[in-house]
């Protein structure tokens, strides 16, 4: 049993339908690389899965761990273990990062009988040392965790913030949403870095990007294609160079072939 | 993760306890020239003072009922008890306050902030004052902090030169009513040069049903002297509204620093109407920090006149108005004199069908140049029964002047609740955060407890209120 599936998943927004039927499956300790053109729908898998109001499951199931979730609330599926880095943070004014995480892990602390809870930080004087730990990792300074979410931070200090909230809350499937835009080469590499430094056993990651650039850095074991709500194409490393070769247009060409 | 909203009240069980108390005296309802005498006779006045009492009825019964603002029609001035002496003794430790009474104060938590960052400390109950004191270093560098019925009597040059002197009785009809019958509040008077390090606080409280409390608070810092007063209130909740009209006039002489901090969380059967004015000279600095949690309805727009050059006005309020409430609140900004800066920052949170205004002025007569001047309010509706409005006014008679004007209304994203429960909290504990995080800016001019006690009370009128 994969540790999350998803089952010819059909979702809309507003009444426009964007999945059109997608499978995927991931298990612990795995890497899958999510690629396809801009609009093909990958924040909105990415979304469902995380249980935003706002897309709306038609048909079609997610489980984890075997148990279907789409009717859990989105701290609820946070809590079983479940990640996602945004492609767009928000921002929240007057809230620090520094007390929002600390809200949120000992929100994640209540259960305290999963396996990964008991790696959370217990204490705010662990959760402190652990935090300020990370934030140098990932080359920042330490006053970004006392400022306000996301307010007058540039896009790439965006990113390693969420990348330093994945970090921190040790999820069991964390989704990447396009980790690498707007980053530079040296952040890039930093945070390549930061997320192999977390790789393990207990944890699969689905990297969301429509270019090939940061697996070069994040190897991932799966590649998966998609193309207007679906994924059209699956398979090993080797689907990302040939991506780059030749472009978008050879699936296209592929999978209507595939479909006659 | 459809909002389908449920009405909370918030929970006023620390603040709605009532008192059986014997009292010394109690007037009758309504409000007539009989009862302005007795109030007097009690007080055991100066004649003076029963003349201004006297003046002002006649001022009251003549203005009309202001008609913008808060609806204010189902007030019936006939219903109310305009003067409860609850007790023959002031106490100057509490150990002389009445048992029934320490008792409320202690739950209120007023001894205990008293041992721990207060200077001073005056307590009043319905109509008058029960405790007061002052720290004994500060009496020795001849700080005056009494109630203000003891100053009528043992400062009356000071009290006669400046009462009523800020906010005439013909300034409001409110204004009216409490210069006809206060009864308490406080007097504070720093001379030349002191510099009070510590808050004095005043705690208001009405026990009673149906009473009017009009107390009546005089600040006079003089040169380069500098003082934190801080006020509270609360009540028990009954059927029958309250009335709460109370008077503050500050006068900083020139380099003073005042600084006067309120949090009000009445219960939400009291009208709250308060005229609140500062005067402030040559190179002063005056500031209002205004909390507005409970009540009916409040009307409440703390002023300053920089009246010399180089004067300084900071505003910075926050309103919260839940189910069956209006806050009105707001500021006013007269600059008389050049280089004059004033600052204003106001913040409402409106939510199951409450309704908060932003009412403000600034005004800057001619001849004022260099005048700056900066208005900031921010509006958060957290859902779509509420209601905010803004009503900035200007009145710029003088050409060299900066002034900045901004206004948001806002109502917390689907995006940024979906963001912070994504990492595990719960919709309403997200709700919280943003909120506290909005009010921050105010919550941080706090002393530590009272912001404490202020996250408090927010995340009460938060928590269930998303199903
Ligand atoms: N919240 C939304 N409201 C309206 N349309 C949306 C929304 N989110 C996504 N879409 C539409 O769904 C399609 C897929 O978008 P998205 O999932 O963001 O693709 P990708 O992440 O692959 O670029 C696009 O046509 C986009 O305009
Ligand atoms: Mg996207």
């Amino acid at each position: 049993m994969p540790t999350l599936e998803v089952r010819d998943l059909y979702v809309s927004v507003d009444g426009k339908e964007i999945l059109k039927g997608l499978n995927f499956a991931i298990n612990k300790g795995e890497i899958h690389a999510l690629m396809g053109p801009n609009g093909s729908g990958k924040s909105t898998l990415a979304y469902t899965i995380m249980g935003h109001p706002k897309y709306k499951i038609e048909s079609g199931d997610i489980l984890f761990e075997g148990k279907s979730i789409i009717e859990m609330k989105p701290d609820e599926r946070a809590k079983l273990g479940l990640f996602l880095a945004f492609q767009y943070p928000v921002e929240v004014p007057g809230v620090t990062l520094f007390n929002f995480l600390w809200k949120a892990i000992q929100a994640n602390n209540l259960d305290s009988t999963s396996p990964r809870v008991s790696k959370l930080p217990k204490s705010v004087i662990d959760y402190k040392r652990e935090l300020i730990d990370r934030v140098k990792n990932l080359n920042m300074s330490e006053i970004f965790i006392y400022r306000p979410i996301g307010v007058g931070f540039s896009g790439g200090e965006k990113k390693r913030m969420e990348i330093l909230q994945m970090a921190m809350l040790k999820p069991t499937i964390a989704f990447l949403d396009e980790p690498d835009s707007g980053l530079d080469i040296d952040s890039l590499k930093t945070v390549a870095d930061v997320v192999n430094s977390i790789r393990s056993q207990d944890l699969g990651i689905v990297v969301i990007t429509h270019y090939q650039r940061i697996l070069n850095y994040i190897k991932p074991d799966f590649v998966h294609i998609m193309l207007d709500g679906r994924i059209v194409k699956s398979g090993g490393p080797e689907i990302v160079e040939k991506l780059e070769q030749e472009g978008y247009a050879w699936i296209r060409e592929t999978t209507a072939e595939s479909a006659d | 993760m459809q909002a389908t909203k449920k009405k909370i009240d918030i929970d006023y069980t620390k603040y709605d306890f009532k008192d059986e108390i014997k009292y010394v005296y109690q007037s009758k309802r309504g409000l007539s020239r009989e009862i302005v005498e007795e109030i007097s006779y009690w007080k055991n006045e100066p004649d003076w003072m029963r003349r201004f009492r006297l003046h002002s009825l006649e001022v009251f019964l003549k203005k009309p009922m202001p008609t913008w603002g808060a609806d204010l029609s189902e007030i019936n001035f006939d219903e109310y008890i305009y003067y409860i002496k609850p007790t023959d003794r002031k106490g100057k430790s509490w150990d002389e306050v009445p048992e029934k009474i320490r008792q409320t104060f202690e739950r209120l938590g007023i001894p205990e902030a008293e041992r721990k960052f207060l200077a001073g400390v005056g307590a009043q109950y319905e109509s008058e004052v029960v405790y007061h004191s002052l720290r004994e270093d500060l009496m020795k560098k001849g700080v005056i902090f009494v109630d203000i019925d003891t100053a009528v009597r043992e400062y009356p040059e000071i009290v006669k030169k400046y009462f009523g002197t800020v906010v005439p009785p013909e300034d409001n009809k409110f204004a009216a009513l409490n210069s006809a019958v206060w009864s308490g509040g406080s007097f504070v008077y720093v001379p030349k040069g002191v510099k009070v390090d510590f808050p004095l606080q005043a705690y208001f409280r009405i026990n009673a049903e149906s009473v009017g409390q009009f107390e009546r608070t005089l600040i006079i810092a003089e040169e380069g002297a500098s003082v934190h007063y801080i006020e509270g209130c609360t009540a028990p909740v009954y059927s029958e509204d309250s009335l709460h009209s109370a008077v503050v006039e500050i006068i900083a002489l020139p380099g003073s620093h005042v600084r006067y901090t309120t949090v009000q969380n009445w219960s939400k059967n009291v009208y709250n109407l308060v005229t609140k004015r500062a005067v402030a000279y040559e190179g002063a600095f005056v500031e209002w920090v205004d909390g507005n949690l409970g009540s009916k309805v409040t009307m409440k727009y703390p002023a300053v006149y920089l009246l010399g050059r180089g004067a300084k006005a900071e505003i910075l309020s926050i309103a919260y108005a839940g189910a069956g409430q209006h806050q009105d609140t707001g500021a006013k900004v007269i600059h008389v004199a050049p280089y004059t800066t004033s600052n204003i920052v106001s913040k409402s949170i409106s939510k199951d069908g409450g309704r908060t205004s932003y009412r403000g002025l600034v005004k800057v007569q001619k001849g004022a140049v260099g005048v700056k001047s900066t208005v900031k309010c921010d509006a958060l509706m957290l859902d779509e029964f509420s209601r905010s409005d803004t009503y900035p006014y200007m009145e710029i008679d003088e050409e060299l002047v900066s002034i900045g004007h901004e206004a948001t209304v806002g109502k917390i994203s689907e995006d940024q609740l979906f963001y912070l429960t994504s990492r595990g909290l719960t919709e309403s504990e997200a709700l919280t955060l943003v909120v506290l995080g909005f009010i921050e800016p105010f919550a941080k001019e706090l002393p530590l407890d009272y912001a404490i006690e202020l996250n408090k009370l927010i995340k009460l009128e938060m928590e269930g209120a998303i199903g």
